[in-house]
């Protein structure tokens, strides 16, 4: 077995009439997603393209899963662009991955107009009536090896020119290795599905189902506004597992929503993306003792993640979750600025090596250059590594614990700060719901910006408590509710934009 | 009711919210519109909305969000 549709394949033989993806609306079992899948990927085998850019403006529905199993059947990778995204956003990433081909569907097609792509486009609603064709098929994947892409997968960057790494089966299949046999995913498990396609971390959920026989359960958005109805969905489809980002769990936590309603099959509750305060998970630990958490952490760059924690002590609100160890089958180390490798405790760049590590960016020698280099502490032969940019240090009980963004850490009067820090201070303090912290550097100000119940001079005494006085933030902002991006997590761009300015 | 309306028009300009009546059931308001209003008004109107109270049905028109806050300030 060599791809991920192989793989794939083994899980539709052993479980050919269990559900494999599934929403509000539709459900599609193994066998019925493997045939639509094999449709698209005829489909887009007549194009004659090989390890070319298939760019899905799709919805996240169960058919969106099967144009990305396709694309891979067909010799192609995928992209998955935001349904939402405005043209002019879509046109930036076209031109960095020229797709041979798009499948849309109709209330799509004048936003995908509007981006004046003029190659081959398919509706998914025809696409997936192609006759399969196994002879195609099959020449492709006699042609197909395990480092060929299987998707492009694009972040924003803080300077606004959209990334996209490139991540091969191989590094899917490593990855989710680790991910399947550390959270004990199998055919009992049903994942309810928080995070967008185009989101690194639901290559976790996704492939990890598709690869063991387990439910995909997209959980509508609007629950997340309806919180009861969240529950019932969970409930209803049987939810054991979740992956979620953590501004989706403090929602639970900050509408006291387990006093109301309880999921009744909750088994492991993972997380990752942003930090997860404590205030709120100990909320879900005190309804639920038992389940497992456990925080994960890394980029996209490593496919989804490169170090994790499982929960095993309990943790107050002001301190913070250590980001743990590497996953199985990857490796990390600490670097200090001079390229060498950190002291015990010391504070030093993460740096990660292995088969997770993507290939770098599309068309982007430079940003590549830039992030995947030579390792550092290996003269000795040729070995790309990725530099996370995070900074990171060992703790008392040799777990890493994140310390912040090289990019967010200041220099403030003098001292060297991390903005997280003040982050976590804030979110500790009584009523506070989040917190989010700026610099503006030409103003040398730290700007704390907050949604919660202390009234700014309470909160900026209370935060006062809790951090030295050179890191106490000369501006406060309370708003009443904080922005979130698409992907779930707290929108630092538009912070930024809005208050980031004095 | 004029007050409401003005925070309606934050939350999400350009809609009419006077003549809407399926305001989260044709997507107009989607989960961060709802929740970023729910936090708008718990402040204004110092209430206290429980997951109880949010369901759609509460939100699809001006008139029913109006209904709820005022049972709720009771």
């Amino acid at each position: 077995m060599k791809t991920i549709t192989d793989y794939f394949e083994k899980a539709v033989s052993e479980n050919p009439d269990k559900t494999a993806v599934s929403d509000e609306n539709t459900s599609l079992s193994y066998n019925k997603l493997m045939d639509l899948a094999r449709s698209v990927g005829t489909a887009l085998a007549s194009m004659g393209r090989k390890r070319s850019a298939v760019a899905l403006f799709l919805d996240k529905t169960p058919l969106c899963v099967a144009a990305m199993l396709g694309t891979a059947y067909s010799g192609n990778f995928y992209i998955v662009v935001d349904s939402k995204m405005p043209a002019e956003r879509i046109k930036m990433m076209f031109s960095t991955v020229s797709p041979a081909a798009v499948i849309t569907q109709p209330e799509l097609e004048g936003t995908l107009n509007e981006t004046g792509f003029s190659g081959k486009v398919y509706f998914i609603g025809d696409i997936i009536e192609t006759k399969p064709d196994n002879s195609v098929l099959e020449a492709v994947r006699a042609q197909i090896t395990q480092t060929d892409p299987l998707y492009c997968l694009f972040t924003s960057g803080s300077t606004g020119v959209p990334k996209g790494t490139v991540v091969s089966h191989g590094n899917v299949i490593a990855y989710t290795d680790w991910f399947i046999n550390r959270f004990e995913i199998t055919n009992k498990t049903v994942f309810g599905s928080q995070t967008p396609f185009y989101f690194s971390m639901s290559v976790s959920d996704l492939f990890s189902a598709l690869r063991t026989g387990a439910e995909l359960s997209i959980i509508p958005k609007k629950y997340f506004a309806f919180p009861i109805k969240l529950i019932q969905y969970l409930n209803e489809k049987r939810v054991n597992t979740i992956y979620w980002v953590p501004s989706a769990l403090c929602i639970v936590a900050n509408s006291d929503l387990f006093k109301y309603a309880k999921p009744q099959y909750l088994e492991k509750v993972l997380f990752a993306g942003e930090v997860m305060p404590v205030k709120q998970l100990n909320y879900w630990i005190s309804y639920f003792p038992d389940v497992m958490y456990a925080n994960l952490f890394g980029p996209t760059e490593t496919t989804d993640i490169c170090t994790y924690y499982v929960v095993n002590r309990e943790f107050d609100a002001a301190e913070s979750l250590p980001i743990g160890n590497a996953c199985e089958n990857c490796d990390v180390f600490v670097v200090d600025e001079n390229g060498k490798e950190c002291e015990k405790h010391q504070e030093g760049e993460l740096y990660v090596r292995g088969p997770f590590v993507a290939y770098g960016y599309y068309n982007n020698p430079e940003k590549t250059a830039e992030a995947f280099v030579q390792n550092p502490l290996n003269k000795s032969y040729p070995e790309l590594v990725y530099k996370t940019g995070d900074i990171v240090k060992y703790n008392e009980y040799n777990e890493l614990v994140y310390c912040g963004r090289k990019d967010h850490q200041i220099k403030h009067m003098g001292y060297r700060i991390e903005l997280g820090e003040i982050e976590n201070a804030s979110t500790a303090v009584e009523g506070v719901l989040s917190a989010a912290c700026l610099y503006n550097s030409s103003a040398d100000v730290i700007i704390l910006i907050y949604q919660g119940k202390p009234e700014e001079n309470e909160m900026l005494s209370q935060v006062k408590k809790r951090v030295p006085e050179y890191m106490v933030p000369g501006k406060v902002v309370k708003i009443s509710s904080m922005p979130h991006n698409s992907n779930g997590k707290i929108d630092r761009v538009l912070l930024k934009n809005t208050y980031g300015v004095l | 009711m004029e007050e409401l309306l003005e925070i309606l028009s934050q939350v999400k300009p350009g809609v009419d919210f006077e003549k809407e009546t399926e305001l989260v059931d044709s997507g107009i308001l989607d989960s961060m519109a709802i929740i970023q209003l729910v936090a708008r008004l718990s402040d204004e109107y110092d209430i206290e909305i429980t997951p109880i109270d949010l369901v759609p049905e509460n939100f699809n028109s001006a008139q029913a969000i109006y209904e709820l806050i005022k049972r709720l300030d009771d």
